[in-house]
């Protein structure tokens, strides 16, 4: 009995305490949160957040993060591109500085500083509670949303596409359906937002649904020659093709008909 | 197989063989010669020469290509359906099922996924297509470079242009016939092209679509035109451009034993039906290989067409790219005449500059005879060098058409090497008219660079490699005769002869008709001809055999065996073998 009600304390109190945890720690997170922006963000974003302007009108070293929400950190640093390594057209995807616990420290912080988007749930871009009927409907509506909304520059395959004066949208291949996710919330870099009352939750979630379908599906056609469209083909045929068969030409043309015949070869 | 041949003299002797049994195979071939006459033009053609090079053999690769065109094309027409009727798709593919589509895109998705090899013969179709108008080009250009175009085969470059030409049209009516996303934009650019027509721009355009864009009879159209017009049209013109091949005989390179009067190769048959039919084989299995390893034109990713829609990486199939290029790179330049709006942003770069290329293409060797006033036939090649300034024109339009080309996949050149794309374009704005004018120049300057360097050749030999040190100490290379074949490869071309104007003006000062055009021709001429660099003279070569004699004569004393010299030649031959004494 005294077992029994040891267990169930135990288990009770485990299954109790992170909730418990993460409303007590709260005020604790968004403190270490805080350390960590003033020493690593501060120098762009200002000591609140508040951005820093330079001296040239409408530019900013750092835009103000008062208001982007804990999506937009998570996303930001959470796939590596802040803090950013040196000025450039555009924050590339790089190896993540901090570590997961961090991210959500500086995501809680921001979060304190204004309201915005928080950081989607993985109910919100799963679809693994949907019957297989719902699912396959998800995918097909997810691939029509995807090519009228998000193919003009992330292009058909989410391979990439090239953007003004350097800019780029970047290959959606291999990118977790959380950052997808938390893009559509809060518009990155170049990329407009979809806001829940533009795409909603669903259809971002069968967007993400219909990604995910690509990588599964095998590439029925063979090699896909980096899923660029006509450009990479008329190379493959130029250099493979062209190539290839100018090679044989001078092979054929190389082996020419004996010039004495051999008393074999008069027989036959 | 062996034969009988017991029967069959063995020896040259005076009794006469035996007669066999004539074969059956034998008496079916009277019984159709007698009714088709087949065996007058079959013992004339079958041992017809051809000369063997492997840069005669790339238009075999367009004829080649174009058969396993048709192949493949009549197994797709069996299940494709060129309807703009409006179905749900319910096929195979579980991305696209239930949504609205043509039904010439739901064929198209039904061949690809539920007709067995269907996308195999897909890609196959598509990548031979790729390689049809591919090998076209680089027949074009050895055809240009070697001056094969010259008399009398003027008519039959004019043929393979359109060849060309008809070629590119095929592969837009056909990438366009799926009805994808893809293909779909390209059809709303053609329409926009034919609109940016002055005055019948929107008439032109309503033709075609059967009233506004995109209607429902443009895919049908274009499948009528796909299948059967343009198809027809290339048979013919393949047809009368092979028939000018056999009438003209080929063109061969200059050798001992090769001139304008005979064709030294081998016969028909059986070597080059054998090369030939080979080659047709490895084409196919070239294509079969790319059909079923790469893969082209994934029109399920696509989607069906929707004008609301596009994709980045929207390019033509690549013989398009140069317009697309040229498009891509052209400022938005408008103006309004009249009322009417004249897009010179679109006008020039597609209605415009293309046309005017091809026709600048079919006149080359118009153009070329009439500033030569050569009117000789020509059946031995040129190799390039020795013609520099229309092998540096040739280069000059390869690097125009290159620019644009590239200019044409500008968004993916930006994204792979890091670059901005706004940069792109205005490298290319000037590249486009300064990169031709370099390419012409320093290709006009290497090539006279070579003839001097095979001057050099003919008249002191070739580098031996072998340093000679003079009893002063000087050092210098030692060179050494080239064979008699290779003097008369390289002597066999004609001296250019500049055109001149003997006279204007009569002895009354009255100026001759069409002296100014004759004055244009002749400076043009000098223009042509004037730096290149001519073959020596018998005389000079001689002079120039005989001073190297003397040189070695003097060099002799060195020429002993030494050590250290076992492997230059110099350590096992006395001065009496010396190559230069033998050839005097």
């Amino acid at each position: 009995m005294l077992l029994l009600g040891l267990l169930m304390t135990g288990g009770l109190y485990t299954a109790f305490s992170p909730a418990q945890a993460d409303s007590t720690s709260d005020e604790e997170l968004v403190a270490q949160g805080r350390e960590l922006f003033l020493v690593g963000c501060s120098f762009c974003h200002g000591q609140n957040g508040e951005g820093i302007s330079t001296a040239r009108e409408g530019k900013q070293i750092g835009p103000s993060l008062v208001g982007v929400g804990a999506a937009a950190v998570d996303f930001q640093v959470g796939t590596g591109r802040m803090p950013l390594a040196n000025p450039g057209q555009q924050a590339p995807r790089k190896k993540p500085v901090y570590s997961e616990e961090e991210t959500a420290a500086l995501a809680a912080y921001v979060a304190s500083l204004a309201p915005g988007p928080a950081i989607p749930s993985s109910e919100d871009y799963s679809i693994d509670g949907l019957s297989e009927q719902e699912r396959e409907e998800a995918i097909t509506r997810g691939g029509q949303i995807f090519l009228t909304n998000c193919t003009a520059c992330h292009n058909f395959n989410g391979a990439g596409g090239a953007m003004p004066r350097g800019g780029y949208a970047p290959t959606l291949h291999g990118v977790e359906p959380r950052y997808i996710y938390e893009a559509l919330l809060t518009g990155p870099q170049s990329m407009p937002t979809f806001s829940n009352g533009n795409l909603s939750p669903d259809e971002k979630r069968d967007v993400i649904a219909y990604l995910g379908s690509l990588e599964e599906t095998p590439e029925y056609g063979g090699f896909g020659l980096g899923g660029l469209g006509p450009v990479s083909e008329g190379l493959f045929a130029w250099i493979a093709g062209i190539g290839g068969l100018v090679g044989f030409c001078v092979w054929i043309a190389a082996h020419s008909t004996r010039s004495s015949k051999t008393k074999e070869g008069a027989k036959a | 197989m062996s034969l009988d041949t017991s029967k069959v003299a063995s020896s040259n002797g005076s009794s006469a063989a035996t007669p066999s049994k004539p074969s059956k195979i034998g008496g079916v071939a009277t019984w159709a010669d007698d009714r088709l006459g087949l065996a007058g033009a079959m013992r004339k053609n079958l041992r017809k020469v051809f000369p063997d090079h492997w840069s005669f053999m790339l238009g075999e690769i367009a004829l080649w290509s174009f058969v396993v065109l048709l192949l493949s094309g009549v197994f797709l027409t069996l299940w494709f359906n060129p309807s703009m009727g409006e179905v749900h798709y319910e096929g195979s593919y579980d991305q696209l099922r239930g949504i609205e589509m043509s039904e010439a895109m739901a064929s198209t998705l039904n061949i690809s996924f539920d007709v067995r090899g269907g996308l195999l013969m897909r890609q196959m179709h598509h990548w031979a297509a790729m390689l049809f108008v591919a090998s076209m080009m680089v027949h074009l250009l050895r055809v240009a470079f070697t001056g094969a175009f010259r008399k009398p085969r003027e008519l039959n470059w004019v043929i393979g242009c359109l060849l060309l030409l008809l070629g590119t049209l095929e592969g837009f009516t056909g990438y366009s016939l799926p009805d994808d996303l893809l293909s779909g934009t390209g059809v709303r650019a053609a329409d926009g092209f034919l609109k940016a027509t002055p005055v019948l721009g929107s008439w032109m355009s309503f033709l075609l679509f059967g009233g506004e864009f995109p209607g429902d009879s443009i895919i049908p159209r274009l499948y009528i035109i796909h299948v059967l017009l343009i198809p027809g049209l290339l048979l013919g013109l393949i047809a009368a451009h092979m028939l000018l091949l056999v009438y003209h005989k080929h063109t061969q390179w200059p050798g001992p034993g090769r001139t304008e009067q005979n064709v030294v190769g081998f016969p028909m048959l059986p070597v080059y039906a054998a090369k030939a039919g080979g080659f047709f084989f490895i084409v196919f299995g070239v294509t079969a290989l790319m059909g079923g390893l790469l893969s082209i034109n994934p029109v399920w990713k696509f989607g069906p067409y929707d004008p609301t829609k596009v994709t980045a990486g929207s390019q033509p199939d690549w013989y398009m790219g140069w317009p697309d290029g040229l498009l891509r790179i052209m400022p938005g330049w408008e103006s309004v005449i009249f009322g009417y709006t004249i897009s010179w942003n679109v006008m020039i770069p597609i209605l415009i500059v293309p046309p005017l290329m091809l026709v600048i293409l079919m006149l080359l060797p118009f153009i070329e005879a009439w500033i030569t006033g050569d009117k000789r036939e020509h059946h031995l090649l040129q190799r390039p060098r020795n013609a520099p300034t229309r092998t540096a024109v040739m280069v000059s339009l390869m690097t125009f058409y290159g620019l644009a080309w590239a200019a044409g996949g500008n968004d993916l050149i930006a994204i792979k090497f890091d670059l901005s794309i706004n940069q792109i374009t205005y490298f290319m704005r000037v590249m486009i008219f300064l990169g031709p004018a370099i390419a012409f120049f320093v290709t006009r300057r290497w090539c006279i660079s070579l003839q001097r360097h095979d001057n050099e050749k003919l008249l002191h030999g070739y580098e031996t490699g072998i340093i000679m040190r003079s009893p002063d100490g000087g050092y210098s290379e030692r060179h050494l005769p080239i064979s008699e074949t290779a003097a008369y490869t390289l002597t066999a071309r004609d001296r250019d002869e500049i055109y001149t104007v003997e006279g204007d003006t009569d002895a009354n000062g009255v100026t001759a008709p069409g002296s100014r055009v004759q004055a244009l021709r002749a400076k043009l001429s000098e223009k042509m001809y004037g730096y290149n660099v001519q073959k020596p003279t018998a005389a000079e070569i001689e002079e120039a055999h005989h001073h190297a004699a003397h040189e070695h004569e003097l060099e002799a004393g060195l020429d002993h065996p030494a050590d250290g010299h076992q492997f230059d030649g110099h350590s096992d031959h006395t001065v009496e073998e010396a190559p230069l004494r033998s050839g005097h």
